[in-house]
């Protein structure tokens, strides 16, 4: 079992840098999510801490000892890619087996583990049977299992459910979380997915343009990004965000917007010029009394709630509400949003700016 | 515009039976989905209106006029693949004025100019109308080829999956758009998905599919509070409605099994479960708890603590109920 730590680790190909100092720590037995678009630096960071690339400069910690320059065989990890390579000529035990045999282990002992690794799996039944005519399921057990009974220290994985269709990609992501709280190994674990990774991970980081944006439990991410990009890709449908002038002094707990005066977190640093009001359509209600009006261009029934878009004074919104409340496209509605869940935001800088609901992101890095 | 009526139609290919004695009214204006996972004979449906398939039994009219020995052409049906196909080599002008140039519609050039434009416009693509088709991104060229089809205005337009293939974000984008331009054509339109997003956000009326049958015709929200069976109610509703055996929870039950959508399961009293794990989302929390060695999945306080293995007691609310083999009981 294992702690990773990553330490301005920095990966450059020629002129290309895929990944800029990038530090965050991995807890002991921590389902680890790297999150990001593709071409962010995820897979990469990944890779480096597999040992399949080694950093250009930083440090990378397994459990105390710095490994960033040691061949992956010495790491003591297991890789699970987004095509699992079985071998096709091999049985289900032998494929299980063979990292095993391959590190000389005595027979006996092979057998017993593979034993086990099939039960937590439940693929007994199937030990015997070649690998050609198994299900897409079967088939990633199978891989997991040649992964697990090495039992390394900690498991890479680079999107293993990423080929799967939806029904049974929401079934795999339950069966491996499941497989993760019974073994309790550290997984870092890669996806574009930001639904998959606020599903499955204890912890996030979100990774843009190579470039660390930020690191924390999903619910901290989602309801204190740091960055206007986070605030974007977490969360479907994303943060609403209306753009307006203000010159805000520290303490601030109300910015105008379109004409109206509108409550947000006290804010712990003062700022001017172009800002921007984030809002999630979840924190958006319908409220007569409100001066913010706005026009409905559609509603979408999603069963308990029902998502609405809405023309605005300040953009195109949209509101996340219940089913049971009617809304009529083309009639205007005011508008409140609950004001402890409002983000604000540097528009030039892309940054949150610090409030009495957000500062303690800032302070773990 | 018109009504289509599909009546007692049936196609097997060697051994497998596709669509099997479906039955379906759409009404004329309609937006109607047709939701089930692969196999379901969605796709098979399509293809029998469109005339790409030929039927084994039944009919088909189409505005009231019998269309079994009519070639595709003379259906009046459009039809958006799943895969774009345009001429790669001709303008996004030109792709859209293709089918008007067909010479059966022998439609006059000012016309086609006109019809290019209001699609265009539509669709939010005039700007692009002189570029080539290779230079869009895949979002613009799936517009063009819904746009392809709806310069013309047939009788029925058929739509097999045409957001599959794009990421999230464009698709929830063009389920907005496509949802307008239906509402400001009043075209008849019948769009095939296994994405229950997509049926439940822009269906006037979705016709849920089983093995070649239609088993449930209505509104998403008629579909969704109201299913006729298991089935039918497993395929609305994220997460996934819980069935479980009845008796797990005191009191009197109207069948063996019972139907609680994730909303509807309180907490505080009733049965004794443990919590397994719970799973924020964000603006939710998916609690799952083991009751009695069933999986349950209810939702949360997205800020309230859950510790793993800790009791929690959760009673029925409008719960639904269904007999041992999965039909409702009412």
């Amino acid at each position: 079992m294992a702690k990773i730590v990553i330490k301005n680790v920095r990966k450059e190909f020629g002129d290309f840098v895929a990944v800029k100092e990038s530090s965050f720590t991995i807890e002991d037995g921590e389902f680890f999510m790297l999150l990001g678009p593709s071409g962010c630096g995820k897979t990469t960071t990944l890779r480096m801490i597999a040992g399949l690339e080694l950093p250009t400069s930083g440090e990378i910690f397994l459990d105390g000892e710095e490994i960033s320059q040691k061949p992956p065989s010495e790491r003591d990890i297991a890789f699970v890619f987004q095509m699992f390579a079985l071998y096709p000529h091999m049985n289900v035990r032998r494929n299980i087996s063979y990292p095993l045999v391959s590190q000389g282990v005595p027979r006996a002992q092979v057998r017993a583990k593979v034993g086990e690794v099939a039960r937590i799996l439940g693929i007994e039944d199937i030990l015997d049977r070649p690998v050609g005519g198994l299900s897409g399921g079967d088939r990633q057990r199978v891989a997991l299992g040649r992964a697990i009974v090495r039992e390394p220290k900690a498991f890479m994985m680079d999107e293993p459910l990423g080929a799967l269709d939806a029904e049974f990609r929401e079934h795999m992501a339950e069966e491996l979380r499941a497989l993760h709280d019974r073994m309790g190994a550290t997984t870092v674990y890669v996806t574009h997915d930001q639904l998959e990774a606020m599903q499955m991970g204890d912890k996030i980081v979100v990774m843009n343009n190579a470039v660390v944006e930020q690191f924390g439990t999903p619910q901290e991410i989602y309801d204190k990004p740091r960055t206007m990009f986070v605030a974007d890709f977490i969360g479907s449908p994303s943060m609403n965000f209306m753009e307006f002038d203000g010159e805000l002094g520290q303490g601030t707990t109300a910015v105008s917007l379109g004409g109206t005066e509108v409550a947000v977190p006290s804010l712990r640093e003062g700022v001017a010029g172009k800002l921007v009001f984030g809002v999630r359509p979840e924190h958006i209600g319908f409220s007569d009394e409100s001066g913010f009006r706005a026009r409905v261009l559609a509603t979408e029934y999603l069963g308990t709630t029902q998502i609405v878009t809405l023309e605005s004074p300040s953009g195109e919104l949209k509101a996340r509400i219940s089913s049971s409340e009617t809304v009529r496209p083309n009639e205007t509605v005011g508008l409140s949003f609950k004001s402890d869940a409002v983000t604000l935001f540097n528009q030039q800088t892309e940054q949150a700016i610090r409030s009495e609901k957000n500062e303690g992101v800032f302070a773990n890095g | 515009m018109a009504e289509v009526i599909l009546n007692a139609i049936s196609k097997s290919f060697r051994n497998t039976l596709a669509v099997d004695g479906m039955s379906m009214v759409i009404p004329d204006g309609a937006f109607v989905v047709l939701l089930g996972p692969t196999g379901a004979g969605k796709t098979t449906t399509l293809r029998l209106i469109s005339g790409l398939e030929k039927l084994d039994r039944g009919s088909i009219s189409i505005g009231g006029r019998d269309v079994g020995s009519e070639t595709p052409a003379q259906r009046d049906v459009a039809m958006v693949f799943q895969q774009y196909s345009l001429y790669p080599h001709l303008s996004v002008r030109e792709n859209l004025a293709f089918p008007l140039r067909s010479p059966i519609l022998k439609t006059p050039e000012d016309e086609i100019a006109r019809k290019v434009q209001e699609i265009a416009d539509i669709l939010q693509i005039p700007h692009k109308l002189d570029n080539k088709a290779t230079e869009l991104s895949g979002g613009e060229m799936q517009r063009v080829s819904i746009g392809r089809a709806l310069v013309r205005d047939p009788s029925i337009y058929l739509m097999d999956e045409p957001l599959s293939s794009l990421d999230a974000k464009l698709r929830a984008d063009l389920r907005v758009e496509l949802k307008r331009i239906h509402a400001d054509l009043g075209s008849t339109l019948l769009y095939v998905t296994h994405d229950q997003i997509e049926a439940m956000t822009m269906a006037s009326h979705v016709g849920v599919l089983q093995e070649g049958r239609l088993v449930q015709f209505g509104s998403p929200r008629e579909i969704y509070e109201n299913p006729a069976s298991v089935y039918v109610a497993s395929r609305l509703g994220l997460p996934r409605i819980n069935v479980l055996p009845s008796q797990l929870f005191p009191g009197s039950h109207k069948g063996p099994q019972i139907g609680l959508r994730p909303e509807n399961i309180l907490q505080g009293d009733g049965a004794e479960a443990r919590v397994v794990r719970a799973e924020h989302l964000g603006d939710q929390t998916r609690l799952h708890l083991d009751l009695q060695g069933h999986a349950v999945t209810t939702l949360a306080d997205p800020h309230a603590d859950y510790e793993a293995n800790a009791p929690i007691k959760i009673r029925p609310q409008n719960p639904i109920y269904f007999d041992a083999a999965g039909t409702r009981v009412v």
